[in-house]
């Protein structure tokens, strides 16, 4: 059967900044309330703007094209963006590739960090108090208006790298 | 250990001495952590007629085994000292992302003893604890010291802080973290102040265990569906803030206006919780793992033009109502300086009030002042609030509270305190029961000891007639003793809108392993409250203290919804004695306190 491609849609305006994505991840992952060990982070700034940030499983992953051993790929099943432990060397080459820091390494772990989405059932987004982190099939209308904003967005960051 | 991440930080500033030691189990099961713990910690090691000013005072931060988790809002710490205002013991507590920080890097509780020889700092990098000089930092303001500090640490650190005010020993002066959280009342800022230490950093990467992750997160969703389900929890509180009761109390005839000369408000919506959403909230905040959000960010207007977090309820009254003021911008502007200089919103607006109330009757020359304190003069009581934090002019007779105040202008009856601390904003003439948890609270004057104002007027978990005295010394040591052990267990008072001792016994067993059950966690809310009552009765507190300025048991509501209305204590009082196992003379007798585990302190 044919897998339908899921992501996670993040609404930074609704983020009231708690947290409570981090120890999600944490706790499903590790075992542990450790937001260090979270594969989502949420960045706080001052008057109340609130971001949570986690991996985007882009069509073209920079961080994919940045593997040397194929530890990292993108799968054309799921959409997702998978580490297959046994291959990764731990050059970090994809930490400095990715270009919005959403893939890390664990450095006391000797591990690569990044969402897998828990599988199908994201933990995030269940706890998530404010619908901030939602998980939602990838083909509905506002995601597609969400991924042409994204795209704008996108030819703008490309424009200030060139 | 689970839950509890099992390490005590000691840190003693005369010596610049850091230890660190197990932590005591036993105590730890039966006083939880927060303010249960750090009361139990203080009491086994600090003589209770200390001066609250002087060395041997010890200052504790203390987490209990949710905070840090992903239980119902348990983003909380608090701050356990004597308390220089009046005395009592203080545990002021403080949401935000500094207590949780604590635990990741490894500590239950940090004890500071002693004083430092000169302003320094504390650094706690997970292991690594250092201090610092803070002379650079000495007269800098709770924001500047929280950049700064920040700057010579690391920009991910959270900070605890104190401003102008607790380095002035201001008696109500707060401790901030997060720059804009206080832990805020009876003044342990000045307690951290007269120990030279101006801030705490602390960075932790470290993670906290639970015995049964999987009962933890089904206690979690169990509890949750409570918070969505419950409209004050899903609806008003993030919509509107704390604020959304101002409107609420004054149509119950229970808002204090004019130093509580009055408790009817015409003009209340002005300062609403309703008029600041819809003019001034940027965005509402959650405190760590907050399924509620009542945090607001907010923008004062006009002359004022910052940004900054505030008001609660309790600051839109205090310098609103309470002075005659409608003026929402200089409101915020006035909480904002609170959280920056470190003061006690409730103390010092109330301290402002009754100021102007003894212009008003002739008492204090508003010459001699130098500030035209008129009940309605926003820009006096905006002044006058930064000038109490550096203790300049006027400010000087401010900042030792309305007590201190009216009895040197020979009107001791017009400081609207109990046991000097200033009351929070509800008219006990209108809601009886919030009346005798006022004369009854363990640190005087004040409304998070047992929130009657849930049953009286919001209908939670019941409708209580808010007019009558039946029922409620019942119902107040049920909120008390729940109370406790909420705040021990690291979680958020609102949360208990929507969930109780059942929730927290089930987040509670199955975080730390341990076999706390719904009675067991209300029995030690009990311990806790006869702890704290031994700390007062051993300072000389007893029932003739358990008393509500004469204005409310004598002086009828003039006029509003509540008109006529007196309070009742003497109704109430001798059966909440009764039923808390207290003699005549509100003292815990010798077969409470040994049913209860404190014997020792019989």
């Amino acid at each position: 059967m044919e897998k339908i491609e899921s992501l996670l849609l993040i609404t930074p305006e609704r983020c009231i900044g708690c947290g409570t994505c981090e120890l999600a991840c944490s706790i499903g992952h590790v075992g542990e309330f450790k937001p260090t060990a979270s594969n989502i982070s949420v960045l706080r700034f001052e008057a109340g703007v609130n971001v949570p940030m986690t991996c985007l499983q882009c069509d073209k992953p920079a961080c994919v094209a940045a593997c040397k051993t194929s530890a990292l790929h993108k799968d054309a099943e799921t959409g997702l963006v998978g580490i297959d432990g046994a291959r990764c060397i731990g050059c970090r080459m994809c930490v400095m590739a990715c270009p919005f820091g959403n893939i890390s390494y664990n450095a006391a772990a000797k591990q690569t960090m990044k969402c897998d989405q828990c599988g199908g059932a994201p933990m995030c987004a269940e706890f998530c108090p404010a619908k901030a982190i939602e998980y939602l099939p990838a083909d509905t209308a506002n995601v597609q208006r969400k991924k042409a904003f994204a795209a704008k967005l996108a030819a703008g960051l490309s424009e200030v790298n060139v | 250990m689970y839950g509890w991440t099992g390490t005590v930080l000691r840190i003693n500033l005369t010596e610049g001495k850091v230890t660190k030691e197990s932590l005591k189990k036993d105590a730890a099961e039966n006083y939880i952590g927060g303010r249960g713990l750090g009361e139990k910690y203080f009491m086994d090691e600090v003589d209770p007629k200390v001066d609250a000013l002087s060395p041997a005072n010890k200052l504790i931060f203390a987490t209990g085994p949710l905070t840090g988790t992903m239980g119902i809002s348990t983003g909380r710490y608090d701050v356990v000292a004597k308390g220089p205002l009046n005395n009592t013991l203080a545990s002021s507590n403080s949401g935000g992302y500094f207590g949780p920080m604590i635990k990741y890097a490894g500590y239950d509780l940090i004890i500071f003893e002693g004083k430092a020889a000169k302003p320094v700092y504390v650094w706690i990098n997970n292991d690594h604890v250092e201090l610092r000089d803070a002379s650079a930092l000495w007269g800098k303001t709770v924001y500047e010291t929280d950049d700064a500090v920040k700057a010579e640490t690391d920009p991910d650190a959270e900070i605890a802080c104190i401003g102008p005010a607790g380095e002035n020993l201001v008696l109500f002066a707060c401790i901030m973290n997060d720059k804009h959280r206080a832990a805020g009342r009876t003044g342990i800022g000045a307690v951290m102040g007269s120990k030279n230490l101006k801030a705490i950093a602390v960075r932790g990467t470290g993670g906290i265990r639970v015995a049964d992750r999987e009962g933890f997160l089904n206690a979690v969703r169990a509890a949750r569906k409570k918070i969505s389900d419950n409209p004050v929890t899903s609806q008003g509180l993030p919509t509107f803030g704390s604020n959304i009761l101002v409107n609420i109390i004054n149509e119950s005839g229970a808002l204090p206006v004019k130093n509580w000369r009055e408790s009817y408000d015409p003009d209340a919506d002005r300062i609403s919780g309703e008029t600041l959403t819809k003019n001034h909230l940027l965005h509402n905040k959650g405190c760590a793992s907050c399924v509620i959000g009542c945090g607001r960010v907010a923008k004062a207007k006009g002359r004022f033009n910052e940004i900054g977090e505030g008001p609660e309820y309790e600051s839109a009254w205090c310098f609103g109502s309470d002075c005659g003021i409608h003026d929402m911008d200089a409101v915020l502007k006035a909480n904002f300086l609170c959280n920056e200089l470190g003061l006690d919103t409730i103390s010092v607006g109330s301290t402002i009030a009754c100021a102007m109330e003894l212009v008003d009757i002739g008492a204090l020359d508003p010459e001699k002042t130098g500030y035209d304190l008129k009940f309605g003069n926003a820009d006096a009581m905006v002044a006058l609030t930064r000038a109490t934090a550096y203790r300049d002019g006027f400010g000087d007779e401010i900042a030792g509270g309305s007590y201190r105040l009216a009895t040197k202008y020979g009107h001791p009856e017009l400081s609207m305190t109990v046991k000097k601390q200033e009351m929070p904003a509800y008219d006990p003439r209108a809601i009886q029961g919030i009346g005798l948890e006022y004369a009854t609270s363990n640190r005087g004057g004040c409304h998070v000891r047992g929130y009657t104002i849930s049953p009286e007027i919001l209908g939670l978990p019941m409708k209580m007639d808010p007019s009558v005295t039946e029922g409620k010394p019942e119902i107040l040591k049920v909120f008390q003793d729940l109370t406790g052990a909420l705040s021990a267990s690291g979680t958020c008072l609102f949360a208990s809108f929507a969930i109780g001792a059942d929730e927290i016994a089930a987040e509670l067993k199955a975080a730390t392993g341990i076999d706390y059950t719904t009675e067991k966690v209300m029995a030690i809310g009990e311990r806790i409250y006869n702890l704290e009552r031994m700390f007062i009765v051993q300072n000389g507190y007893s029932g003739k203290d358990d008393i509500l300025p004469p204005r409310l048991l004598n002086d009828p509501i003039p006029a509003g919804p509540a008109k006529g209305g007196v309070n009742h204590l003497p109704e109430m009082l001798p059966h909440y004695y009764e039923i808390r196992g207290w003699d005549a003379d509100g003292i815990p007798k010798k077969e409470k306190l040994e049913e209860l585990g404190l014997a020792d302190l019989a």
